[in-house]
């Protein structure tokens, strides 16, 4: 089947497929899945500025849906969430200038591919070393129950420069109470937000598997709180992104609406299954996924075919 | 609990079934209707087409989100 906007000709059934697992592993790991996305598109023969612009927009609907059941558990700090997005658009719309200048070149396809190796072979070293060390140290360690009332601490062994980044003293400072924080710099929140929205709009997605960490290890929010601000914030930034990617003629729609279809079930089922699963172990499986994105890349970079 | 398991398995499996039948529908309404005046847009108008996209995708979100709460709440009720 033809798309009349991208011109691409794939079975809706692969579209509808590639968007069941991305919501699968969404619901599941939490994150948006672009490491897939992306390269599923590509692996069909649609350029990367779509791919970029195509998933973005799936990312939208995919968000709203994750989001609105974190609101209702009380993961979601709305004050740092806004004052993310900002930084997110600031991020996105770099990133989507660069999409643009790399399409005046005519190099887009090779550049954006050889980064996307890059990152997402850093994603899985990174995961796989912060789940084994987490795995290591939990071995020695008694778990201690939550404090009703009170947002949960987390402990990571990036906690001094999480002390060093809350310590700066740059106005204008802002408290999060909702996330446990007395005192930060706006500008610590905002340096988080527009890296993660660069890559973005960079390489397509939310880049949650870049902002989410680093919410956790820079800004010292919890964990939880920090998945559901982030696709609260991935909502309005990815809009953003949606329509700024749209007026370059980034975007088939489309295809992001055949794609969503599959997501938001996939989102449902792969919610479900984090009951039977949990902690490192779940962020330890999540390691060869985005090498799976990379080896795509890799495939459609040597060989110039489509799969 | 595997009895339990088995049903869950069941709910999701009929879910899906009637899903899957929902998202064909949609999915040849939304691109037989759609398709060719998206397309128009894209070529004509980019701004328009900015905000009928974001519209789209907006819409959808919200309305599969509640489609497939509904229908897990309805399937997990009545395999119950």
């Amino acid at each position: 089947m033809t798309f009349p906007i991208s011109g691409l000709t794939v079975d809706p059934l692969y579209l509808i497929g590639a968007g069941f697992i991305i919501g699968v592993l969404g619901g599941f790991f939490g994150v948006g899945g672009s490491f897939i996305a992306g390269p599923a598109l590509r692996a069909v023969g649609l350029p990367w500025n779509f791919a970029v612009g195509t998933d973005l927009a799936h990312i939208v609907g995919k968000s709203i849906v994750a989001a609105r059941k974190h609101r209702a558990l009380g993961n979601v700090d709305m004050k740092l969430g806004l004052i993310m997005a900002i930084g997110t658009i600031l991020g996105a719309e770099g990133g989507a200038q660069c999409i643009e200048v790399l399409k005046r070149h005519g190099n887009v396809n090779t550049v954006v591919s050889y980064i996307s190796i890059a990152v997402y072979f850093s994603i899985s070293g990174f995961m796989a070393w912060e789940g084994i060390r987490t795995l290591r140290a939990k071995r020695g360690e008694k778990s201690e129950p939550a404090s009703l009332g009170k947002p949960k601490k987390d402990e990571t062994s990036f906690s001094h420069i999480t002390r060093k980044i809350q310590s700066w003293h740059i106005p204008p400072m802002v408290s999060l109470p909702a996330s446990g924080i007395e005192s930060i710099s706006v500008w610590a929140i905002l340096l988080v937000a527009i890296v993660g929205g660069l890559f973005s709009g960079f390489l397509g997605g939310g880049a949650g598997y870049i902002r989410m960490p680093s919410m956790v290890y820079a800004l010292g929010i919890p964990t939880h709180l920090a998945v559901g601000t982030d696709l609260f914030e991935i909502i309005i930034s990815a809009s953003y992104a949606t329509f700024s990617h749209s007026l370059k003629g980034n975007v088939d729609i489309l295809v992001a609406l055949v794609m969503h279809t599959g997501a938001a079930i996939g989102a449902q089922i792969g919610a479900v299954c984090t009951q039977f699963f949990h902690g490192p172990k779940i962020r330890l499986a999540f390691v060869p996924l985005p090498l799976i994105g990379a080896a795509i890349v890799i495939y459609t970079l040597i060989t110039g075919h489509k799969i | 609990m595997s009895t339990e398991k088995t049903r869950f398995a069941k709910s999701f499996l009929v879910e899906i079934a009637v899903y899957a039948v929902l998202v064909v529908v949609y999915f040849f309404l939304c691109l037989h209707f759609l398709g060719g005046w998206l397309k128009h847009l894209f070529d004509g108008d980019r701004r328009i087409y900015a905000c009928v996209a974001l519209g789209l995708m907006l819409a959808q979100g919200v309305a599969l989100e509640i489609t497939t709460t509904a229908l897990l709440r309805f399937i997990r009720t009545r395999t119950k």
